[in-house]
């Protein structure tokens, strides 16, 4: 199962961290630390994988992909391909990003993401369930993210205003 | 940005992050952060947010605790969004509370409702966001509120929902396996959904329960098979495909499943070998992906009751990503080969340079993967240079937890390989010095018993030249600035008790290293209570010699801070110390005996000496003791605690009066007592750790023996000889058996065939560049005894000289078991044998001697294994002899080149035992490693040293 997504810039700073087992903020912040210390020590042209038992404890692989200033990291365990979720990084979270996102994006960067905190957040559920990768379909993730959108929308423009007039007025 | 839809965000939070990514310190992006907790602290609290600005709230706040601050005051407004009719708002509380709050939290209880309610909702929207926080936030005891609600879903139109709910259900399977195992068949169920998207998530679930429990599911490998079949096939909806590939992260999924269903399954693994051999062939391995299912499927072949065209498949691949300028694909092709290497070792050996590439790389990740690689496929025959190679690797990291483990993988192999004691001894130094503090305590018992044990044979010469150079490099060793305490008690321990042994040193010498490290080291007391106890040992050993002894003054000085130590232990040793010193010799060699440490020490359990005494007391009227087992009537107690316990019941239901004694009791007496100790195993596995501890020092008698003794008896019995020699044995009976077979009519055979095999090896090596050094030693080693084909076929690319016999070798191999085959090789390598050699005549001599010889053998193989054994390390010898002569008398180019390593190199060839290689190498073990390496670098170049001889071969 997926253990964790992250997503932190080059200078350490996370940009996201999603962990699909309860983790105290003290020990979330160790782990993000303790992958962020492996990852900028490696040089480029390497792999994509790293050893992680040192940091997350027995059984526990790391996948990352640097884009422009940000890595994505996905660790988890044995029962992944390590190929597979590189995949899922490499080719499914940016087309993701650069297919849903408004085109005055022409490619990932770090904005998009610190941006779009929610939505990233939306994508990944989508994405990883429970610590299982359910979809893996870029274009389908596209379409749900999208009805999503549509319909947090539309409920926003009827609901949000008529509620909170008539509680304005019950005061 | 306008166009962001439901995920819009205001100017706030956006200054927010730019400001926190702009920060140049974390000291300012901490201020930055607490002046945010500052401000949403005191505007969540506000009256009647407008719920728009809530949400962006929760979500800065959730933001700000993924930065690492505390968030906690905002997540009772996070469930209360949770209860919200928006489905905007209430997306966003669930999204929050599913990163706030654990299962166990105290909030959650305000959730389950909510949650309860979601799931019934009609907008699948809700739904899905319920089933995303079930995930997160149910624990066991919440677990029957919601299930209901989920079974229920499972049959929702929507597959998105479907999907979500099996994945919630496999979740509280793994939270709570008892509380839904009654629906485990649910997940069987919809593996038949219609829609893939569903069937593939239910193979995550599947997965987990088959490999809990393989043998209920293998009514499924039928099933499996079939949709991996379709899948294969494209049958799936093109929206599946993916790179082009047809779903291939279920492919993935079911080659997963199959590996565990095909395990050791012969049945059913014949039901795969079609599908997964249309994959191999259908993979398109350009892509990431198309990899990723390759890889997959080798997993599944390496594990399923293997198939050899399914095992060439897999080899294909192996070397195809071997190949690849990517590192990932490399790191994926070792991984791979580690795998297959269990089921057919020989695949290694055409990757050998891809995998010395893959050692020497500068990407760390591929490193380890590659020693990992090395770790599976040691052999007594490599295990040098794989060990060499990790503790260098080890000494150039600095991540303690891989060290510790690439340290207790060196220990490991080390003792399971070892080629000589005295190999393993500088082994172990090397790993104590560098990761002394990080390997078992255990690991420094066994080398301490190693050194006093010695070989285990009757070769006192041998043993006592390991000890001396065992003290030898010790004494260099002290000489580093830190060492570790446990590598430092390995020291003392060893100068203690053959520090002074053979006079190469004097006892003030040693002594005056002890108190070094005393001083050295004075606040670890364990070290200093070893160095206590072996000054003791060397003064005894001196006053048992009768020679005058003279105590340093920083000895006597470090006594007078002993005695009064603090440390209760090391003042018990001080004193008994001095006590020694003060007897005489006779005395002194009955308390301290030189080299005892191995001799058992006659412990009377039965306490047989106070027979009489009791006897005597019985006859006056006492109770005769009653072991505690037959007291409470349990036999199986496991500790003392029990024992306390059990003996303390019993004293609360004794209610019959104390028998009398009786005369028929007293001829049973001493039967009780030997029952006692058989029957109560127990305090016994107590004695060694207490004594250590506490009687060892106030008995000073055999205090530095009694040390070792009973210390070791928790060791380990791993190293060397057990699984050693077995080996051995059955190598060198074999080999004796096909060269009775073969080499009756001409012996000479023997001999040239195994110069031959050195040749070869030489050939194969000088060709290619310099990293076949190193792929020699770590697979052509292990080619010389075991995988015998590889060999040859480098030489055939070698040479197009060698191209028959190492096409004999190979056909050799296929017929016979690998490790004869050295000796079968045909006459016709006699040719070449010959013509290395200058003088045929000066060999046969040589040779009949060991025809001579090998008909002591032939009876003794005939007779049984074990005397075989034990006769070909003369043979050996004598041949090692017979070449040194041959050395002497031949032509200078060649003895150099050849007959040297030949004699060193011979018994790695035919796998003898140690005692054979060491005794060729020479008196001095040191001399006789660096012998070793100079050999190892020979064999590897050696076209400068004989050039004449390739001129022959190469023409």
């Amino acid at each position: 199962m997926i253990k964790a997504v992250m997503v932190m810039n080059t200078q350490g700073k996370s940009r996201l961290a999603k962990f699909y087992e309860y983790l105290s903020v003290e020990k979330q912040q160790e782990l993000i630390r303790g992958v962020f210390s492996v990852l900028c020590s490696r040089a480029e042209n390497v792999s994509n994988f790293i050893d992680a038992e040192s940091i997350f404890g027995l059984d526990s692989r790391l996948v990352y992909k640097h884009f422009a200033t940000l890595y994505f990291v996905f660790v988890f365990d044995s029962s992944e391909n390590e190929l597979a979720v590189l995949d899922l990084i490499q080719d499914v979270l940016p087309s993701v990003f650069v297919e849903t996102l408004d085109k005055c994006f022409q490619n990932v960067c770090e904005l998009d993401i610190v941006f779009n905190y929610s939505k990233i957040h939306t994508i990944l559920d989508e994405m990883v369930f429970g610590g299982q990768v359910v979809e893996t379909s870029s274009s389908e993730i596209v379409k749900a993210v999208e009805e999503i959108s549509k319909l947090e929308a539309a409920s926003n423009a009827i609901s949000l205003i008529p509620k909170s007039a008539s509680g304005w007025r019950s005061r | 940005m306008g166009s962001q839809g439901g995920f819009y965000q205001s100017k706030e939070f956006l200054d927010l992050v730019k400001s926190i990514g702009e920060a140049r310190s974390k000291a300012e992006e901490d201020r930055i952060v607490l002046n945010e907790i500052e401000t949403l602290k005191r505007r969540i609290s506000e009256p009647d947010i407008p719920k728009r600005k809530m949400k962006e709230y929760i979500i800065r706040l959730v933001y700000i605790e993924m930065l690492g601050h505390d968030a906690s005051f905002g997540y009772i407004h996070a469930v209360k969004m949770t209860h919200d009719d928006s489905l905007l708002v209430k997306r966003t509380g669930y999204l929050a509370v599913t990163l706030f709050l654990n299962e166990d939290h105290d909030l959650i209880i305000l959730i389950v409702n909510t949650i309860q309610k979601d799931l019934k909702s009609d907008n699948y929207l809700v739904v899905c966001a319920a089933l995303n926080a079930v995930c997160k936030l149910i624990n066991e005891e919440t677990i029957p509120a919601v299930l209901p609600q989920v079974m229920e879903l499972l049959a929702h139109p929507k597959e998105a929902v479907r999907k979500k709910a099996i994945m919630a259900l496999h979740r509280f399977y793994q939270k709570s396996p008892s509380s839904v195992s009654h629906l485990v068949s649910n997940f069987r169920k919809r593996l038949c959904d219609n829609d893939p998207g569903v069937m593939g998530a239910t193979l995550c679930p599947l997965f987990e329960l088959i490999a809990r429990d393989v043998n209920s599911y293998k009514d499924l490998v039928i099933s499996f098979v079939s949709i991996l079949k379709q899948v294969a096939e494209r049958r799936l909806s093109k929206a599946y495909d993916y790179h082009q590939m047809p779903a291939p992260f279920i492919q993935i999924k079911l080659l997963k499943i199959l590996a565990l269903l095909g395990s050791g399954d012969k049945q059913a693994s014949e039901n795969m070998y079609t599908v997964v051999g249309d994959i191999f062939r259908k993979c398109d391995s350009s892509s990431n992906i198309g990899n990723a299912v390759l890889y997959e499927c080798i997993c599944c072949v390496s594990s399923i009751y293997p198939n050899p065209k399914l095992l060439e498949s897999a080899a294909d691949v192996i070397s195809r990503f071997l190949k690849s300028d990517s590192h990932n694909l490399k790191y994926m092709g070792i991984d791979a080969l580690g795998r297959l290497i269990k089921i057919s070792p020989e695949i290694a050996e055409q990757h050998q340079l891809a995998v010395i590439d893959c050692l020497e790389d500068p990407d760390d990740t591929l490193k380890r993967k590659t020693f990992e690689l090395l770790y599976k496929m040691t052999k007594s025959i490599n295990v040098e240079v794989i060990v060499d190679r990790m503790i260098d690797y080890m000494i150039s990291i600095s991540d303690n937890h891989y060290k510790t483990e690439i340290a207790s993988r060196c220990v490991e192999l080390a003792e399971q390989f070892a080629p000589s004691n005295q190999w393993f001894i500088q082994t172990m130094n090397r790993v104590f010095e560098h990761a002394g503090d990080l390997v078992n305590i255990k690991v420094a018992h066994n080398l301490m018993r190693l050194i006093a044990e010695g070989f285990g044979e009757d070769d006192d010469n041998a043993d006592s030249k390991l000890r001396s150079s065992a003290v030898e490099s010790y004494l260099r060793i002290l000489g580093e600035p830190k060492l570790p305490s446990v590598f430092l008690q390995v020291i003392c321990w060893v100068l203690g008790e053959y520090g002074t042994a053979d006079r190469m040193f004097s006892a003030s010498d040693i002594t005056g290293k002890l108190c070094d490290v005393a001083e050295a080291y004075s606040n670890d007391e364990t070290v200093k209570a070893y160095a206590t106890t072996a000054l003791m040992k060397i003064y005894a050993f001196e006053i048992a010699a009768r020679r005058k002894v003279d105590m340093l003054p920083e000895c006597q000085s470090l006594m007078e801070e002993l005695l009064a130590s603090h440390s209760t232990d090391l003042q018990q040793r001080a004193y008994e110390l001095q006590a020694v010193i003060g007897l005489d010799a006779h005395a002194v060699e009955c308390i301290m005996p030189s080299d005892a440490s191995c001799e058992d020490i006659e412990v009377d359990r039965d306490l047989s000496f106070l027979n009489d005494y009791i006897q005597e007391a019985i006859e006056k009227g006492a109770q005769p003791y009653i072991p505690e087992s037959e007291r409470s009537g349990m036999l199986n107690i496991s500790n003392f605690r029990n024992q306390d316990h059990h003996e303390a019941s019993s004293h609360g239901l004794r209610f019959e009066a104390y028998e009398l004694p009786k005369p028929a009791l007293q001829s049973r007496i001493p039967q009780a007592l030997i029952a006692s100790t058989e029957i109560v195993p127990v305090p016994e596995p107590m004695y060694p750790r207490e004594s250590y501890q506490t009687t060892m020092p106030s008995i000073p008698s055999d205090a530095g023996s009694a040390e070792l003794k009973l210390r070791l008896e928790g060791v380990q019995k791993k190293w060397g000889r057990p699984t050693y020699t077995p080996a051995t044995s059955t190598s060198n009976s074999t080999s004796q058996k096909t060269v009775n077979g073969t080499s009756q009519g001409d012996g000479a055979s023997t001999v040239s065939s195994m110069r031959e095999t050195y040749d070869s090896r030489k050939l194969q090596v000088e060709v290619s560049h310099e990293k076949q050094k190193l792929a020699a030693s770590l697979f052509g080693g292990s080619s010389k005894t075991e995988k015998r084909p590889a060999t040859g076929h480098k030489a055939a690319k070698a040479s197009s000289h060698m191209v028959e016999n190492s096409h004999v070798l190979k056909s050799s191999m296929e017929v016979a078991s690998d490790k004869a085959t050295p000796a079968q090789q045909p006459p016709d390598l006699l040719d070449l044998g010959e013509a290395t050699a200058t003088s045929t005549a000066l060999q046969l001599d040589p040779f009949k001697q060991l025809e001579g010889l090998l008909d002591t053998t032939e009876v003794a193989s005939a007779v049984n294994g074990a005397p075989a054994a034990s006769i070909s390390p003369d043979i050996m010898a004598l041949y090692a002899d017979t070449a040194a002569g041959i050395r002497n008398k031949n032509d200078p180019d060649l003895l150099s080149g050849l007959s040297n390593p030949s004699v060193t190199n011979m018994p790695g060839t035919t796998a003898m035992p140690q005692v054979t290689q060491s005794s060729s190498k020479g008196p001095n073990p040191k001399d006789s490693l660096e012998k070793d390496a100079l050999v190892r670098q020979m064999g590897v170049n050696p076209s400068s040293q004989n050039p004449n001889l390739f001129k022959d071969l190469l023409g």
